[in-house]
């Protein structure tokens, strides 16, 4: 009965994916598949994000943290210890997903919730970040230049394509990730503890296993996308890793595309970044010189009118005005 | 007719710093029975009803069901062992349907997601919930959402049911139809401890009732009986007024 092919939601994530991984053809200049490129990461991180504050509940400010952790393990594994990026994404991965869990851990037993939680998460970024920056391993203030060498072994591709291809399919693998979890007993109990943790419990649901498996997959998630980062610019400092600039995109992205949704972080960062460098280049042209930080100012224009008249998000604007858009909807 | 004690609670105590709030309670529940705890505000009816339901540890004494002591246990596995709670203010999860709401208990026996959903659907038609299956839960009225809660209770599929003042706020219309609701659950083999103020409700559903006041148990036994025992009147009315009302029936005897 139920679970036909477009009305199970699996449908709508193949056909966007489809759409975005035939773009390479219509767009290739370097410039526009370097810009794609990077909303792919952005999205990766939002993704992350999403699970966890938009499903669970549990507000995050500090994602750089996960993404940051990402970043540096890849960068720091090949430069320092010779191995070959491939095996080194994995590694970043689970490290990721371990400092999740530590964090989780550490504040979700000491029953933090709502400003509290997310005052620990950016302090935790915060210290990554002065650590980084001051610590020789790490490279200090200087950054971590991964050494150009192009080869697809290598992780580094000739093609911009090829990168795009790849980021596409790891927010691909998301995306359905994320809307299995959505119809799934764990997906339920996360969205409960959202909803009210006390009631969650009477029925059943162990909140802190529900809340660390989210964090875990979060940091995760958002360690994979600091990961391509790293790949796609091949340098990183303490700023670029662990910079608040990422903790707020990945959070700014599900909140205007719609939280607690699939296609929300993706929605979100095509629209965000899409408008800021539509911006950039339009008072780039009117001024004859860049205007630093203009798209910053789209972003707090975008999030004001998003909280005004979408409070949940895009997605959520699309489905009230067309009832019939489902967007994927657990 | 022999009866195994489902749940026994014995010398339970919990202190909030200096305040005894329950008193070396004990109490012990009938499997098959309907068993009302009632008490005068304030008595510590809530408090001791949190500790059977382990949202709170007593100070001293102990909780047993079944004969394994679950003391220590936290609500979520004492949900997994079969004991499901309500809550006198409701907590239902606003953003979602009814039909999720009820899902979220039904996954504990359900793991699938067809399987809970149909296990919700099923269970919110037996407490009149069925129209209601779709809408958002927070749009429910009060009498809805006091169903929606014995509903998520109940998907859990427990052998002892705790009812924290199910009929608190409800009209008089709206408890006589929920009496039966209460009986039918019972009737499908699912023990139930009720905290309850509205006494007419009491006396219709419970087997046995026992009272607190001030923080300790002062009366058990058959409803009829509690309800003339003059310690309880006097909890209820002050001291010296079952005195009073022996005199009046004397009166009017007269």
């Amino acid at each position: 009965m139920k679970g036909g092919f477009l009305t199970n939601g699996y449908g709508p994530i193949l056909i966007v994916v489809a759409a975005l991984a035939v773009l390479p053809f219509g767009f290739s200049a370097n410039t526009t598949l370097n810009f794609l490129g990077f909303v792919l990461i952005v999205t990766l991180a939002a993704q992350g994000w999403n699970l966890l504050a938009g499903y669970g509940g549990q507000f995050s400010f500090g994602h750089a943290a996960f993404f940051g952790m990402g970043a540096y393990a890849i960068a720091l594994a090949q430069v320092r210890f010779g191995l070959n990026p491939w095996l080194a994404l994995p590694l970043a991965i689970s490290l990721g997903a371990l400092t999740g869990t530590i964090l989780g851990y550490l504040s979700f037993r000491a029953r933090l919730r709502g400003s509290y939680f997310a005052l620990v998460t950016l302090a935790f970024a915060e210290v990554f970040r002065i650590l980084a920056n001051a610590s020789a391993f790490t490279g200090g203030a200087a950054g971590v230049l991964i050494p150009l060498r192009i080869e697809a072994a290598n992780f580094q591709f000739a093609d911009k394509r090829s990168f795009y291809w790849l980021a596409l399919s790891f927010v691909a693998f998301v995306l359905l990730l994320t809307h299995w979890i959505a119809r799934s007993r764990f997906g339920a109990y996360l969205v409960a503890v959202r909803e009210n943790e006390d009631a969650a419990r009477a029925l059943g649901v162990d909140a802190l296993a529900v809340k660390l498996k989210a964090i875990t997959l979060s940091g995760g998630i958002t360690a994979a996308a600091g990961s391509l980062y790293a790949q796609k610019f091949l340098y990183i400092d303490a700023n670029l890793a662990f910079g608040p600039w990422i903790s707020v995109e990945a959070l700014l992205a599900p909140i205007i595309g719609g939280i607690g949704t699939v296609f929300g972080p993706l929605a979100g960062a095509v629209l965000l970044l899409g408008l800021g460098e539509i911006t950039k280049t339009f008072f780039t042209w009117l001024l004859g010189g860049a205007l630093p930080g203009i798209d910053l100012v789209v972003f707090g224009v975008l999030l004001i009118l998003c909280v005004a008249f979408a409070p949940r998000g895009v997605i959520g604007l699309l489905r009230r005005l067309a009832p019939s858009f489902r967007g994927g909807r657990a | 007719m022999s009866t195994e004690t489902l749940l026994r609670c014995t010398g339970v105590t919990k202190r909030f710093g200096g305040l005894v709030a329950v008193d070396d309670a004990s109490l012990d529940v009938e499997a098959g029975s309907i068993t009302g705890l009632i008490g005068p505000n304030g008595a510590g009816k809530t408090t001791f009803f949190t500790v059977i339901a382990g949202f709170a540890e007593p100070t001293a004494g102990s909780v047993t069901f079944r004969g394994q002591d679950i003391t220590a246990l936290p609500a979520h596995r004492r949900a997994e062992i079969g004991i499901a709670r309500t809550f006198q203010i409701v907590q239902p999860f606003a953003g979602l349907s009814v039909r999720e709401n009820i899902a979220v208990g039904a996954y504990l026996r359900h793991p699938g997601r067809e399987a809970a959903l149909a296990r919700a659907e099923n269970i919110a038609q037996r407490l009149g919930l069925g129209p209601m299956l779709d809408q958002s839960a927070g749009d429910l009225t009060v009498a809805g959402r006091k169903r929606l809660e014995m509903a998520r209770a109940l998907a859990t599929e427990p052998s002892l049911l705790l009812l924290d003042e199910v009929l608190a706020g409800l009209n008089p219309s709206e408890i006589r139809d929920m009496i039966p609701v209460v009986r039918a659950i019972r009737d499908s083999g699912v023990t139930i401890l009720i905290v309850e103020h509205v006494m007419q409700a009491v006396m219709q559903l419970c087997d046995t009732v026992a009272v607190l006041a001030q923080g300790r148990m002062i009366a058990k036994g058959r409803p009829a009986e509690v309800a003339s025992d003059p310690k309880v009147i006097e909890a209820y009315l002050g001291h010296g007024a079952a005195k009073r009302m022996q005199a009046q029936q004397g009166d009017s005897h007269a």
